[in-house]
């Protein structure tokens, strides 16, 4: 067995945090797993990306191009950045919440969210693609964006584990105090993304919050 | 009982030193060492490990080096440019050797990063004669910290734990011994007073034999532990370290039968007897390692000292990168790279991808920069301005002369305000050179707290000794922020919180002889511009500390708006100071403030129209 797992997005949405949720429920799940996270300098509004890699051969945390079983991107244009590394056929989960760089230095391409999003519509069928930041704050706190991803994945059953683990990895790992809203993101998130996968509805799947 | 857990390799060096009966440790942060000596923290109290946080790397080691003198077992952390801080006592140290046992983490940066260089210290290793370990993940780092400090106590040497990015800021599902870290028993015998503690020239020849014979003695155990294994039963050897190792396994799956991968665990002093049994009915050899090719050139001058006929491919013949960090995809390259020049049949095949990197749109460049709200924005921008009138008024251009921390971040756009960076402390002292080389053009050292302490303060001596015309701004912060706010000299707490002595880096500047000396909060840009002008004007070095808060550690203010009604759209907020919470949103002409503002109000003293507020309408 062998399940890679990418997560992108920017410094401060929760990257790491949500490589870590992956790989704790790997372990209770029985696999043996392995992460590769950015820290540091990238972080401060920079790009961000962690690795799950997870199955019984060991092997290096870097996942090699075109072997990403699932891609979560916590914004479009970092989804984006990463998607070489997903394998023909490989599943992707996009927030359409758009973070535009803080600066534009010249000769940087302009950012535009919605041709990002519909280069991810065009190149990778069936890609799921929601404002999760928007569903976050909806349950609670914008913050709670990457355990809203961890929710819809959980509940698209693409995972070689249940969304049962994941919750039970979330009431450990999330301080008291924010855990009754994280598990009402997860728990929403579930919901939301059924109803999508469900009905398809082109028009909401692309709609960027910017 | 053996317990799983989820550990990153620095957290398993943590856990594996702890079980090891550390009961010193020392280390000044450093990106990717830090997370070592903050787990060791966690259970300092609990364990009675004594711990802190040193004011640099040579303080660090030699700190340590006191303790295991008189006999305890002590771990040191840095990351490589750390060690280079650390050298001088390196050096010697070696020479003398420990009781006890004294172990350093040194996490390298292949990449880079977050580093100024790529060097390797396996090669460091060598040049001091000090045993290096090189694990290759979580698992492995948390049972080579263990044999390091066996080997240290046994041979009376230091041991270098060399660790890289992927392996210290990797997490895997690590295999620990003890569940739980548990206190240490502490044997400490003390200090015995000893020639042997005083190096001197008699010293030195006395011992120099004694150090070069441990270097095969200790080959020669090297080359029967199990951390140096084959696998593998094809005619192409392969050879590898640490991580390299790992993406080679992955590389070669299902072409066992044409390759044998020698990996290396304990890569110096190189195990010779181990390589040589390897090497014995291999005729093509290839070298797969990130950064020095250090393998390499012990498999060169082995098979040349037993002239076997071994063709060797590696960095030295251009098969691989001689830079950079390695991953699968480059090293499947750089073996079918060897294969095609065999004329072997087979050729390992990359994963095709969904897309492909050259059909990817073209994407917004999305560079580190300083956090909404930072201080240091408003002291760049000060300066900046005060610069500006230098220039205006009197035609006297400015260099800002930066070093290692947050506050480097201030070279990017569009504040640009670091046009010299070279290692931690040189901001000052590379100012001061070029005082004497460009004597029309003003210059502005630029150095974080922390930097301050590590070696900022024997600069500031220098300048004020040798009349250097320097102004000196402390970006004090409170914090040493980059790394991972880990408390310093100057604020009065001790790695585990407790209260101590604070020292007070303007008496500091003060004593140094400085006469110019100010204390700015920053808060009031206006201040801040008036400080950076009278600092400039002032003939000889002039010192500002400029106090304000960490956003990454401090409570945020209220979130400032902007009032659409009022503003012109000029963009002047967005252009000058690249804060990530204010953006223009594509299409549109007036900026937004997000929900990362801090309400630090800079953009609001600049605003010219005033349309930026605390209590602003909303939008």
């Amino acid at each position: 067995m062998k399940y890679d797992i990418l997560i992108a997005g920017v410094g401060g949405q929760g990257v790491v945090l949500a490589s870590r949720m992956f790989a704790l429920a790997a372990m209770k799940a029985g696999f043996r797993v392995s992460t590769a996270e950015t820290i540091g300098m990238s972080q401060r509004e920079g790009s961000v990306s962690s690795h799950i890699r997870i199955g019984d051969e060991i092997s290096g945390s870097l996942i090699p191009t075109g072997h990403a079983d699932l891609i979560i991107g916590l914004e479009p244009a970092e989804t984006i950045r990463n998607l070489p590394f997903l394998k023909k056929g490989g599943k992707i989960l996009v927030n359409s919440h758009a973070i535009p760089p803080a600066s534009k230095p010249p000769g940087s391409p302009e950012y535009v969210p919605e041709a990002l999003l519909a280069f991810l519509e065009a190149h990778v069928p069936g890609i799921l693609c929601l404002d999760f930041t928007q569903l976050a704050e909806e349950a609670g706190t914008y913050r709670a964006a990457n355990v809203a991803m961890l929710g819809a994945a959980a509940g698209t059953d693409m995972l070689p584990f249940s969304k049962e683990i994941i919750l039970a990895v979330l009431e450990t790992e999330i301080p008291e105090k924010h855990r009754a809203v994280n598990r009402a993101v997860f728990e929403g998130a579930i919901k939301k993304i059924k109803l999508s996968s469900g009905h398809p509805d082109q028009e909401q799947k692309v709609k960027s919050n910017v | 009982m053996t317990e799983k857990k989820l550990l990153m390799g620095n957290e398993s060096i943590a856990l594996g030193a702890i079980e090891a009966g550390v009961q010193v440790v020392t280390g000044y942060p450093g990106t990717p060492s830090t997370e070592a000596l903050e787990t060791i923290i966690r259970y300092a109290d609990r364990c009675g490990i004594y711990t802190e946080w040193s004011s640099n790397e040579k303080v660090a080691l030699e700190t340590a080096v006191g303790a295991a003198y008189s006999g305890a077992r002590v771990l040191v952390t840095m990351k490589q440019v750390g060690l280079n801080v650390a050298s001088d006592p390196l050096m010697s140290l070696t020479y003398i050797g420990v009781t006890g046992a004294l172990v350093l983490l040194v996490a390298d940066d292949p990449g880079p990063h977050s580093s100024q260089t790529e060097q390797d210290t396996r090669a460091f290793g060598h040049f001091a004669n000090i045993p290096v370990l090189d694990p290759a993940n979580p698992q492995e780092a948390y049972e080579l910290t263990k044999l390091a400090f066996e080997l240290s106590h046994e041979f009376e040497i230091p041991v270098i734990l060399r660790t890289t990015t992927r392996v210290s800021h990797s997490c895997g599902d690590v295999e620990l011994a003890i569940a739980e870290p548990a206190p240490v028993e502490a044997s400490c015998e003390g200090f015995t007073k000893d020639r042997r503690w005083t190096i001197f020239p008699r010293l030195t020849a006395e011992r120099h034999p004694w150090l070069e014979d441990m270097q095969v003695q200790l080959s020669e155990r090297f080359s029967g532990l199990p951390y140096n294994s084959l696998s593998g039963n094809g005619k192409i050897g392969i050879i590898a370290s640490g991580v390299s190792a790992l993406y080679v396994k992955e590389a070669v799956k299902g072409f066992e039968e044409l390759f044998t991968l020698f990996r290396v665990g304990t890569v110096y002093p190189f195990p010779e007897k181990a390589a040589l049994s390897f090497l014995k009915g291999i005729e093509k050899l290839i070298v797969v390692e990130e950064l020095d090719p250090y393998l390499e050139e012990q498999v060169l001058q082995l098979t040349g000292r037993a002239h076997l006929p071994v063709d060797i491919y590696g960095k030295k013949n251009g098969f691989f990168p001689v830079s950079g960090e390695y991953n699968v995809d480059l090293v499947i390259d750089g073996i079918n790279k060897v294969l095609a020049d065999l004329g072997e049949p087979s050729h390992l095949s990359h994963a095709s991808p969904a897309v492909l990197r050259e059909e990817l749109p073209p994407l917004p460049v999305r560079a580190p920069t300083l956090c909404a709200g930072c201080m240091h924005r408003t002291v760049f921008y000060a300066f900046k301005q005060a610069a500006k009138q230098l220039k205006n008024g009197s035609q006297v251009e400015t260099i800002f002369s930066g070093d290692i921390g947050c506050y480097t971040l201030g070279n990017a756009f569009p504040l640009n305000m670091v046009d010299t960076c070279l290692c931690m402390g040189a901001g000052m002292s590379i100012a001061a050179g070029l005082s004497r080389t460009n004597p029309e053009v003003k210059q502005v050292a630029f150095v974080g707290d922390s930097t301050f302490f590590h070696s900022g303060i024997p600069a500031v001596v220098n300048a004020v000794y040798n009349g250097a015309d320097v102004t000196l701004a402390v970006l004090d912060n409170r914090t040493t922020a980059m790394t991972g706010h880990q408390p310093h000299p100057g604020i009065g707490v001790t790695a585990l919180g407790s209260a101590s002595k604070a020292i007070d880096i303007a008496n500091v500047v003060r004593s140094c002889g400085v006469e110019f000396v100010r204390t700015v909060e920053t808060g009031s840009l206006e201040n801040c511009v008036e400080a950076a002008k009278e600092a400039m004007e002032f003939k000889g070095p002039s010192a500002i500390v400029f106090k304000g808060k960490c956003v990454g550690i401090t409570k945020s203010g209220t979130r400032l708006t902007i009032d659409p009604e009022i503003c012109t759209g000029c963009g002047f907020c967005v252009k000058q100071l690249g804060c990530p919470a204010i953006f223009l949103p594509a299409g549109e002409d007036k900026p937004l403030i997000q929900d990362s503002c801090s309400g630090c109000g800079l953009c609001a003293q600049i605003c010219p129209s005033g349309a930026i507020r605390e209590d602003g309408v909303k939008e």
